[in-house]
């Protein structure tokens, strides 16, 4: 017999409604039933180690022979679960537009011009302080066809696995003061009080002289329950 | 039981990830030293309308042959771990929607109590208009041992068979799993 120590429920209050119909594309890509709670086995409290993704890359400015355009940020924080434990040796992934607002992907049409010396996506290994950081460009927001002039607030996806498969998280980092952010049919489907989660603040510290602007955003996993879950047999 | 800080919430991952997640050989976690039966898990994402989703990352979990996760919490060493056998994939669907893995059948691993699970491979899928991971299971359509499995049977049973992989006809083991974001047969997500 294994009893395991689950992860906790999600209070309800912090992430969207799958079906959000303000931002179109997930009327048709969202389930209509309800989802089917399961209890956390051995399945789900574990997870891929840091090992398996690739090697590490900190500096998304670093591709071409020049310099990346664009105002040069750095971003940094901890992993942090709820109850603000650090999550050491975990995996950070990031990818972000340009300063014009521009992928490096076919499927963008947006007629922003591409940057050679850009790199655009990067990954990090959390230290014993659940510490990452990274060095890029200050995204560009750019249109979307969601609704007439939709802009995407600038913003830098991040990924994140956490020490198991039930703490894996993909989300979007946005900077503070975006106008944005209050139309954006994708941060606005967050419920309001957490959407602030999700916004970066300007920090002097970590800003560099005569080089980088700092932003720090701190990101949090689920925690886990006090006591384990497997109580609902009688033995 | 406070909790001290709110959990950031779930994004998109957009569809302009395929140059930042996805990797080389992701979708093969098997090679030719993995222990155990090799098999192909294939199938196609499609949205309510049954139209195909060309732009979804999935991620599979599993244990390996003898039914040990790598990982530090499965700690049950009576069941060998394999070096050559991590466990995690990912992939992207291609214009048609399709995903295709290569990897082992995994081993049986324990459930809540004395269960024992049948053997299975939780999926996690994301995608462009997808707020939220969705996450579910690929079980086998041929195992016996899902008669007893203690997480399909919190499953409605007439929904069941939307876990289901089913064997393709042909020499090599290649099961197929289609993921269906609604509509009719409409896939069992989970909430964990
Ligand atoms: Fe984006």
């Amino acid at each position: 017999m294994t009893d395991v120590l689950a992860y906790r429920a999600d209070d309800g209050n912090t992430h969207a409604n799958s079906l959000s119909p303000a931002y179109g594309s997930t009327v048709r890509r969202s389930p209509s039933q309800p989802l089917v709670a399961i209890p956390h086995t051995l399945t789900e409290v574990t997870g891929p180690s840091s090992q398996v993704l690739r090697a590490s890359l900190d500096d998304l400015t670093k591709i071409g022979t020049g310099e990346a355009l664009g105002e040069r940020i750095i971003v940094t924080g901890r992993v942090l679960d709820e109850d603000g434990r650090p999550v050491p040796n975990s995996v950070v992934e990031v990818w972000q537009a340009n300063a014009a607002g521009r992928y490096i992907h076919e499927r963008d049409q947006h007629p922003a011009p591409l940057d050679p010396n850009f790199r655009g996506e990067g990954r990090v290994v959390t230290d014993a302080d659940g510490r990452y950081r990274f060095l890029t460009i200050k995204p560009g927001a750019y249109p979307w066809k969601n609704h007439h002039n939709a802009w995407r607030p600038a913003h830098i996806h991040f990924s994140l696995f956490g020490p198991a498969f039930a703490t894996r998280l993909v989300t979007q980092m946005y900077f503070p003061g975006d106008p944005l952010i209050a139309i954006d049919p994708i941060a606005c489907a967050v419920p309001a009080a957490a959407r602030d989660r999700m916004v970066s603040r300007f920090d002097l510290d970590v800003t560099e002289p005569e080089f980088a602007l700092g932003y720090v955003f701190d990101i949090v996993l689920r925690g886990r329950n006090a006591t384990p879950m497997e109580d609902k047999h009688d033995h | 039981m406070t909790i001290k800080y709110g959990a950031t919430p779930s994004q998109t991952v957009g569809p302009f990830f395929h140059y930042a997640l996805p990797y080389a050989n992701g979708e093969t976690l098997a090679d030719a030293q993995t222990q155990g039966t090799r098999i192909e898990i294939t199938g196609r994402v499609l949205d309510a309308d049954g139209e195909p989703v060309p732009d979804a990352m999935i991620e599979i979990w599993q244990a390996n042959h003898a039914g040990r996760y790598a990982h530090a919490e499965d700690s049950r060493s009576e069941f060998a771990l394999d070096p050559h056998f991590t466990g995690f994939g990912r992939t992207a669907t291609d214009a048609t929607g399709t995903f295709r893995f290569t990897t082992v059948r995994p081993g049986r691993v324990p459930g809540p109590g004395n269960s024992l699970q049948a053997p299975h491979i939780a999926i996690g899928l994301f995608g462009r208009g997808l707020l939220n991971r969705l996450v579910t299971r690929l079980y086998f359509a041929d195992a016996a041992e899902n008669a007893d499995d203690p997480i399909l049977a919190l499953v409605p049973e007439r929904r069941r068979s939307t876990l289901l992989a089913q064997r393709l006809p042909g020499e090599a083991a290649t099961y197929r799993l289609d993921l269906r974001l609604g509509g009719n047969d409409e896939t069992v997500f989970f909430a964990l």
